[in-house]
């Protein structure tokens, strides 16, 4: 197994890592149990995340999903970043080996946790725009 | 070329020079088949019959013929387990017994052996990854025929009392088989002492070749071959003599027997330095006894942090080590030694093995001590789970 230079590069090096302290949302999925915890942190203003950050608790490639999702995201209206999909995080990130792809998923998913939760702070039901998260009960996900 | 420090001597070693110089006759002129009768086969038989008597020593094996060439120690573990099984059988035995911890090769091999109605029961290490003897003769049966117990553990580098062990199973006419992979070569290993049946080394744990390994076979035991084909191996195992790795195995093993005493003081003084700086990072632990334990491996666990981003942070820094973390395995769970020893799944996921050989500094154990820390402190600065560790402590 080997990860390609952007995972290494977004592993040693994430994008908008650490902690918000005035974000708008915040998302955690993932669980100890499994070895994979992503917490994202997004600023929303007009629409727009203006700001985002993140905190991962996992292997370099859910670190590297985690730091690249972030970019994908960053400066996009919300209804853009409920579109961002693992396939493009893998993608920007030239591939993940298969056993990795659920960083992908986690990653995804993250973003929509975070935007749920601004929309309920903000007093509106999320599942309406965001939709289900599934939760990962098991550690196997499926690709 | 950047400072890299390889502490991962538990997965495999570096050829010595000794044994390369050994094994480069037979890569090139003495290129003869061992079984053949002419001179080139001739030079070949001498140099496998020579490295029997080499390795029967430094292993105080009695008879040399009582132990055979193969290709490493998955295959001695499956020949050994495989075939003791049949032959109990023949008994009307088909019970095995084990332990949680073993490698792949033994615990894999008894799942096959379950498959096909045999019964195994596996014997809990504890908390300190040692087996009660007291514990294995409770677990013998009227139908127990084999027994198969690790020498020293691959990934927490305990010491099973072996000897004992074997003693115990003579007393109830049960086979005994121990994989003494991560044993041989690296602490002294007297198999006419330790009176076991059975034994597997690996060649490239102690700076020979991959590819080759030996099981020790007490005379009489007559296994039923795995390998089937010609003559080789008085019969029992098939296959042209890889002559070169045999030879290069035997060099090796002289070797790290000549040189065994002395290393290991030195290692163990490491492997403790190495231990007591890690466990002053806050929140970690040590897997298994530091006592009975390889001088030269070190297995800790760090809260928050999760193994695979260790290693990859340390290689980065040019340190080669292995983890547990189930990332590192491609399954998905974590390792089944760590959590035989009891740990929770969090931080079984946590963990770095660094192991350490005969080439080990003691300038590649500062080095270690000197890079680890701020990694785990970068790790933990950006993990969840930590936080919510913190968190937790702080109500």
């Amino acid at each position: 197994m080997a990860y390609s230079e952007k995972v290494m590069d977004h592993f040693a090096n994430p994008r908008n890592v650490g902690e918000m302290e005035d974000a708008d949302g915040i998302g955690e999925v993932g669980n100890s149990k499994c070895g994979d915890i992503m917490k994202m942190y997004i600023k929303v203003k007009d629409d727009v995340i203006t700001d985002v950050s993140f905190k991962t608790f996992g292997c370099g490639a859910a670190i590297a999903t985690s730091s690249m999702a972030t970019e994908l995201v960053k400066g996009h209206t919300i209804p853009e970043a409920l579109q961002l999909t693992n396939k493009a995080v893998m993608e920007a990130l030239d591939g993940l080996p298969p056993v990795k792809v659920h960083c992908s998923v986690l990653a995804e998913q993250a973003i929509k946790a975070a935007v749920s939760d601004y929309y309920q702070k903000q007093g509106i039901d999320p599942k309406t725009v965001v939709g289900e998260i599934p939760e990962p009960i098991e550690c196997h996900l499926e690709d | 070329m950047e400072h890299r420090v390889y502490a991962d001597n538990a997965a495999t070693t570096k050829l010595s020079s000794r044994a390369l110089n050994a094994m480069m006759p037979y890569l090139t002129d003495n290129f003869g088949n061992a079984s053949s009768i002419y001179t080139e086969g001739g030079a070949a038989r001498k140099a496998v019959d020579q490295a029997r008597e080499t390795m029967a020593q430094c292993l105080h094996i009695k008879n040399p013929s009582e132990l055979y060439f193969l290709s490493g120690g998955s295959e001695a573990d499956n020949w050994a387990i495989k075939g003791a099984a049949e032959l109990s059988l023949k008994k009307g035995k088909n019970h095995i017994i084990s332990t949680k911890f073993e490698h792949h090769a033994v615990l894999h091999t008894l799942e096959y052996l379950e498959k096909h109605g045999y019964e195994v029961t596996l014997l809990d290490v504890h908390e300190d990854g040692l087996v009660r003897p007291e514990e294995f003769e409770a677990a013998i049966r009227e139908n127990t025929g084999l027994a198969t117990i690790m020498f020293a553990n691959n990934e927490i580098g305990t010491i099973q009392p072996i000897q004992e062990l074997s003693a115990i199973a003579k007393k109830h006419g049960v086979l005994f088989h121990t994989d003494a992979v991560q044993a041989v070569g690296t602490i002294p290993v007297n198999v006419e002492e330790l009176g076991v049946d059975m034994l597997s080394l690996s060649g490239h744990k102690f700076h020979g070749p991959k590819g080759v390994g030996a099981l020790y076979l007490r005379k009489g035991i007559r296994l039923p071959n795995l390998v089937h084909g010609g003559a080789q191996e008085r019969g029992y195992r098939a296959g042209t003599e890889n002559t070169a790795g045999i030879v290069g195995m035997a060099e090796a093993l002289k070797e790290s027997c000549e040189v065994m005493e002395e290393r290991n003081i030195r290692l163990a003084r490491l492997r403790d330095k190495l231990i007591d700086s890690l466990l002053t990072i806050d929140r970690s632990r040590i897997n298994g006894d530091r006592v009975h334990r390889l001088p030269g491996n070190v297995n800790v666990c760090f809260h928050g942090v999760e193994g695979e981003a260790l290693l990859l942070s340390l290689d980065l820094k040019g340190v080669a080590a292995s983890s547990g973390s189930a990332c590192t395995s491609g399954s998905l769970d974590p390792s089944h030694v760590l959590l035989a020893i009891g740990l929770p799944h969090e931080v079984a996921h946590g963990s770095v093995r660094l192991t350490f050989s005969t080439e080990t500094t003691e300038e590649d154990v500062d080095y270690i001590i000197s890079v680890l820390p701020p990694i785990i402190e970068r790790l933990r600065a950006m993990s969840p789970l930590w936080e919510r560790i913190i968190a937790q402590d702080n109500t």
